[in-house]
């Protein structure tokens, strides 16, 4: 068997939030270095694939694999960019200090964030477009701009490998090229990238790599190969048509 | 009694004391309740804690105010980790968990507080009092319990700060960051749990959840910041202790606990009033404003697109061209010509150099978006 580098190694997976399956055996095996995009219909089971690998729900079975070892030894390596939805941004804090969060992990229990981890968090803000509004009240953020303040958040831990929650919902052009720009740039400093996404005109331009999941993992590999009718008709049901500009 | 009386009357001075720090132990925790949006969670604790007071008595057969207080402790734990587990197992709310653990509890607590009073035993009587508080029984061990808790309390915030804010914030994060969640969780559940034990003799079953959310929801009005609304909420809740018992103490036979709460409520619609920020009458009175000077703003720039039209900017129109916008008041020009942004002579106004250039920025900056 060839020894090739996985980024992300899924066998088997299978999650059930209730009694209908949500995920079911899914394998995937995500390689080092792309720039992947998971799509798939409402109720698919995308946000649920990405939080069984960052061991937010337990899965009834499988097992996920960040580079060969569970994700509780690899937390460091993993940085998540929820949903902005899912949390509250009437919280009491500022765009600065949702940001230093992003440090918490590598500081461990206890130990509080210094001048460094200002300074980190600074940085990521200034890389998302967001060092103006660094003391402003996360309540009075647009809906693009939360969405940035997460990406911060995501950039400050400085991980191998990023999970993205749909981070294109809601947001207007100017902040989707931003991010994307952004996630492009990762890629290239030979990150590995997830990202859950929703308009399937944008992603031959946008990603390298992507999966089709509906409860099953439909297929997997990259976009120039796997992009086509065929398995959006499989995934997304058979009336489905969409143009693909090539 | 007299107010001199009051300072120097040693038990009025304990009960003080502890209706004081159980505010503000209230206010610090009730902060994170609050926050979490668990705020009927304390409603349910405290009513889930008074078959534990019944039972510590049945079993003991002794009216120990500790034993009693364990007693309730563990029942008010036992009905936290029910209603946390119906709401993780169940598909049920976790309003619904709350309403029912809070009817069943105190239901069986009401029942066997019944089947006390009909108990051979001199000793009985006196227990119904932990349903409103009584805060005149308060003696100085009770104060010293509750500062030390209050003390260990702050101690372990203050050790688990950064991870409290990010549970508060977003728990799904926190967990993939590497923190055990539940942990962090029982934690903060306990302390709150405890807090509310501890306020039963003083303030009772029934009210005790206001002390908790009272204080926090007149705090998160003043501030943005986490820390500030902590210190505030504490604050808000030791006032009102002190000034609950003071009242009650003044005023012959009101009973402590319902005063002390109807303080913190009062810091409630105060704070929900008048705060600078989020209170609703500086909010409608920044509303009103902002309309007016949108209005004479959409005046000016009217004007300005007029005034365009000429190669003299302060070219005098005749008042009668502006009847078709709808903005346009006889008192709005008034205004105007006040700022100097415009010159009014008998039906004629005319652009001056600075509204000229008032208009051109406006119409500049409303070009450019925020986002």
């Amino acid at each position: 068997m060839i020894q090739k580098k996985y980024a992300i190694q899924i066998d088997d997976l299978t999650v059930a939030y209730n009694y209908k399956p949500v995920l079911w055996d899914i394998d995937l095996l995500i390689p080092e270095g792309v720039l992947m995009a998971v799509v798939g219909p409402n109720g698919a089971g995308k946000s649920t694939l990405i939080k069984a690998i960052l061991g937010i729900i337990k899965p009834i079975a499988g097992s996920v694999k960040i580079f060969g070892k569970p994700y509780k030894k690899q937390v460091n390596k993993v940085a998540y960019v929820p949903q902005k939805g899912s949390v509250d941004w009437d919280f009491p804090t500022t765009s600065l200090d949702v940001v230093m969060m992003g440090t918490y992990g590598s500081l461990g229990w206890i130990k509080r964030p210094g001048s460094k981890e200002k300074k980190q968090a600074l940085e990521a803000l200034e890389k998302v477009g967001m060092l103006e509004f660094k003391n402003r009240q996360i309540s009075q953020l647009s809906g693009g701009q939360q969405q940035r303040i997460f990406l911060a958040r995501a950039l400050v831990q400085n991980a191998s490998i990023y999970l993205m929650d749909e981070p294109f919902q809601g947001v207007d052009a100017t902040t989707e090229k931003a991010i994307i720009n952004i996630l492009k740039e990762l890629r290239k400093a030979g990150k590995t990238l997830v990202v859950v996404h929703h308009d399937l005109q944008t992603v031959p331009e946008y990603f390298d790599w992507v999966t089709f999941l509906n409860v099953k993992g439909i297929a997997s590999g990259q976009v120039k190969e796997i992009f086509n009718d065929n398995n959006l008709t499989k995934t997304y049901g058979i009336n489905y048509k969409v143009a693909i500009n090539k | 009694m007299d107010l001199i009386d009051f300072f120097t009357n040693y038990t009025l001075r304990t009960i003080t004391l502890g209706t004081a720090i159980l505010g503000a132990i209230c206010g610090m925790l009730g902060s994170f309740a609050v926050l979490r949006k668990q705020s009927l969670l304390g409603d349910a604790i405290s009513h889930a804690s008074l078959p534990g007071i019944a039972l510590a008595f049945i079993i003991t057969g002794v009216k120990d105010p500790n034993l009693i207080l364990l007693g309730a402790l563990i029942s008010g734990l036992i009905g936290t980790f029910w209603i946390k587990g119906i709401t993780k197992r169940t598909r049920l709310k976790s309003d619904t968990a709350l309403g029912l653990i809070l009817s069943l509890f105190f239901g069986l607590g009401i029942l066997l507080l019944t089947f006390i009073q009909k108990m051979p035993n001199a000793n009985q009587a006196g227990l119904d009092k932990y349903l409103f508080g009584q805060a005149a029984t308060l003696v100085e061990q009770d104060v010293l319990i509750m500062a030390s808790v209050t003390g260990v309390s702050l101690i372990v915030l203050l050790l688990f700060w950064k991870e409290f804010k990010l549970l508060l914030f977003d728990p799904d994060y926190t967990k993939t960051l590497g923190f055990n969640t539940r942990f962090l969780d029982i934690l903060i559940t306990f302390f709150i749990v405890l807090a509310i034990v501890l306020g039963l003799q003083t303030v009772g079953v029934i009210l005790m959840s206001a002390m908790l959310l009272a204080p926090a929801a007149a705090a998160r009005q003043w501030t943005n910041n986490l820390s500030t609304m902590i210190i505030l909420a504490s604050i808000f809740g030791a006032l009102s202790g002190i000034f609950g018992t003071a009242i009650s103490a003044t005023q012959n036979n009101l009973s402590t606990g319902p005063v002390i709460v109807l303080i913190a409520a009062s810091f409630v619609l105060i704070s929900f009033a008048f705060s600078p920020s989020r209170g609703l009458i500086f909010r409608e009175m920044r509303f009103r404003k902002n309309r007016k000077e949108l209005h004479l703003k959409k005046t000016l720039t009217f004007m300005y697109r007029i005034a365009q039209n000429h190669d003299n900017i302060s070219h005098p129109h005749a008042i009668r061209i502006l009847n078709n916008f709808q903005g346009f008041t006889k008192k709005s020009l008034l205004k105007l010509e006040n700022q100097e942004l415009i010159s009014l002579s008998g039906k004629q106004w005319a652009l001056t150099k600075k509204g000229y250039e008032e208009a051109a920025s406006i119409n500049k900056k409303l070009g450019k978006s925020d986002d």
